[in-house]
């Protein structure tokens, strides 16, 4: 354990609120003080040997990973689990058996210490954290991930959802693309970085379906043009990573500009894995321009999967009367973002 | 086009920006697609050509089919930009939350027809939202831009612009949107056949499950 004189000064009535992040391939586990103040955001990624995220694996991964990422956490936030308010963790939506492990862990650790425990939806935290570090106050948000792709914005005490994919998400279309092109990852590399690479060296756009459908958008047929193409053999990697980079970009863009249009917002926040892409942002950033909007970046550290957004929507929820009896605390895979009452911003 | 006098910008939309103009003394729309900074230069190009093109073409289609539409005037392929007539009355966004539920029910069972003669014809609109349906003095409902719609008669796609017309209500509309939906359902039913409707219907619950739009599964 810490030594004494390592531990960080606990200031008279500081709380602290623990997340916890498992949603998917991350297992993460953040330290938020109420004032918003982040004093750790450890992650720890599964890498699968080959292929996708297989949710039995990563949730064996984060079992193994658990108590050594929460000592990290402790550790780097100087604190001790006693010094604990409130514990968080991620409810949903996400893959069962990897919510089901941070779940069980957030459990153990709000009963050992007897303090509540706080049941967090996911995509609300994304956009919570985006607020915190940017200082974003009603923004139009575009999250983009391996496992989302949705445009919102608030409006009568919730996020609601203006756009969505109807498929895959589009963080996912890029990783699948990058699979089959046979790519390959450094550690702690997503595959969107590696497309990325490629497609800045990339030159001639060749036609691929844009589908755009209300504010909704589909990946699912542009990816599959774009495998195709690939086996097919006629044109270089590097163009075709360009053609769908451009294809995908521009229809979230697109979807974003309309949603930015229709609720005049005077804010767009990029989130989401895929937020660190430069493309991206250079799109977004230009449509801001043009609606005399602020572009706001989240940081790629609480831009991917990580426990301190768990941390920081913990402390709004519970600060707003909401706690999660341990008894009701199964999590929820489908949980939407819509569902979610909004009750700490007016 | 030449012609045109005084434009006025009266609505900057993200895919075009909408003008009330003077066109041989006759007070018109004229629709421009501006370029995208966001996109390349070539598909945006691609893009905006396509669409002005094909939406005054399924605008014509839907009128043939008894839906009304602004009527075309003049297409500028090279600049992307139509002249229509104009319609002057008030969006179906800005009615909804303003008219008694009786009323609100009778205009979304209007709303339902007039979707279900687009499909019985073979045309998705592509964007079916209340700001797209404008209602006129003499309580013509009128339906507007159909740049994402396109000429098919699949289910697929069927249940694809219905569940968006559902998904507008939600986001717009959400304190009444289910009741909304169910009448413009129940209009819908008057103009499709029986089996059709069924088809749609259970289309657009598995479009549902598909995506991420089930609250909970009682399994879980």
């Amino acid at each position: 354990m810490l030594k004494d004189n390592k531990m960080k000064q606990k200031k008279a009535n500081e709380c602290y609120c623990l997340g916890i992040e498992s949603t998917a391939d991350d297992f993460s586990v953040g330290i938020s003080t109420f004032e918003g103040e982040i004093l750790a955001n450890i992650i720890s990624a599964y890498m699968p040997p080959e292929g996708g995220i297989h949710p039995r694996e990563a949730a064996r991964h984060h079992a193994e990973v658990a108590s050594k990422v929460l000592e990290e956490a402790f550790e780097k936030a100087g604190i001790r689990p006693q010094d604990l308010s409130i514990v968080a963790f991620a409810q949903g939506p996400g893959l069962g058996p990897c919510l089901r492990t941070g779940a069980t862990v957030a459990r153990a650790l709000a009963s050992f210490l007897n303090v509540p425990l706080v049941g967090v939806n996911h995509c609300v935290a994304h956009i919570e954290i985006g607020k915190l570090k940017t200082g974003a106050e009603d923004p139009v948000t575009l999250y983009v991930s391996g496992g989302n792709t949705i445009v919102s914005a608030f409006d009568s005490g919730r996020y609601r959802v203006f756009g969505e994919t109807l498929d895959i998400a589009l963080g996912n279309c890029l990783d699948v693309f990058a699979r089959e092109a046979g790519l390959h990852q450094q550690v702690g590399e997503p595959f969107g970085a590696v497309v990325e690479k490629l497609a800045a060296k990339g030159k001639r756009l060749i036609s691929l379906p844009y589908t755009v459908k209300g504010m909704d958008m589909s990946f699912s047929g542009l990816l599959t043009a774009a495998v195709n193409m690939l086996k097919k053999g006629e044109n270089k990697l590097e163009d075709i990573c360009y053609s769908l980079q451009e294809t995908a970009f521009s229809m979230v863009t697109e979807v974003t500009e309309r949603a930015l249009a229709h609720t005049e917002k005077r804010e767009v926040l990029l989130t989401g894995g895929v937020a660190a892409n430069k493309r991206l942002q250079s799109m977004i950033g230009a449509i801001a321009e043009e609606h005399d909007a602020e572009f706001c970046v989240v940081p790629s550290e609480f831009a991917i999967d990580n426990g301190a957004m768990i941390a920081w929507a913990g402390v709004l929820v519970y600060t707003h009367g909401v706690v999660t009896p341990v008894e009701k605390s199964f999590v929820r895979l489908r949980w939407r973002l819509e569902e979610v009452e909004v009750l700490w911003v007016k | 086009m030449g012609e045109v006098k005084q434009p006025m910008l009266i609505k900057k939309g993200a895919e075009a920006s909408l003008y009330l103009a003077d066109w041989h003394g006759k007070k018109v729309i004229m629709k421009k697609r501006l370029p995208k900074k966001y996109r390349l230069s070539e598909l945006d190009e691609q893009i905006r050509t396509y669409r002005t093109i094909h939406e005054p073409q399924l605008m014509h289609e839907a009128k043939k089919a008894g839906v009304p539409t602004p009527t075309i005037f003049l297409v500028d392929v090279k600049y992307a930009t139509s002249i229509m007539e104009f319609i002057k009355g008030k969006q179906i966004k800005q009615l909804l939350g303003n008219v008694s539920k009786n009323e609100r029910q009778h205009l979304c069972i209007k709303i339902g027809k007039l979707i279900g003669e687009l499909h019985k014809h073979g045309i998705i609109h592509g964007d079916l939202t209340t700001s797209n349906m404008i209602q006129n003095s003499e309580g013509k409902i009128f339906f507007v831009d159909f740049g994402l719609g396109e000429k098919t008669e699949e289910l697929e796609i069927r249940g694809v612009d219905l569940h968006l017309m559902k998904r507008a209500l939600q986001s717009i509309h959400f304190r009444f949107a289910e009741e909304c939906f169910r009448a413009v359902m129940e209009g819908y039913s008057k103009v499709l056949d029986a089996e059709t409707v069924k088809n749609v219907l259970d289309k657009i619950r598995e479009i549902e499950r598909r995506g991420r739009y089930i609250a909970e599964r009682k399994s879980e």
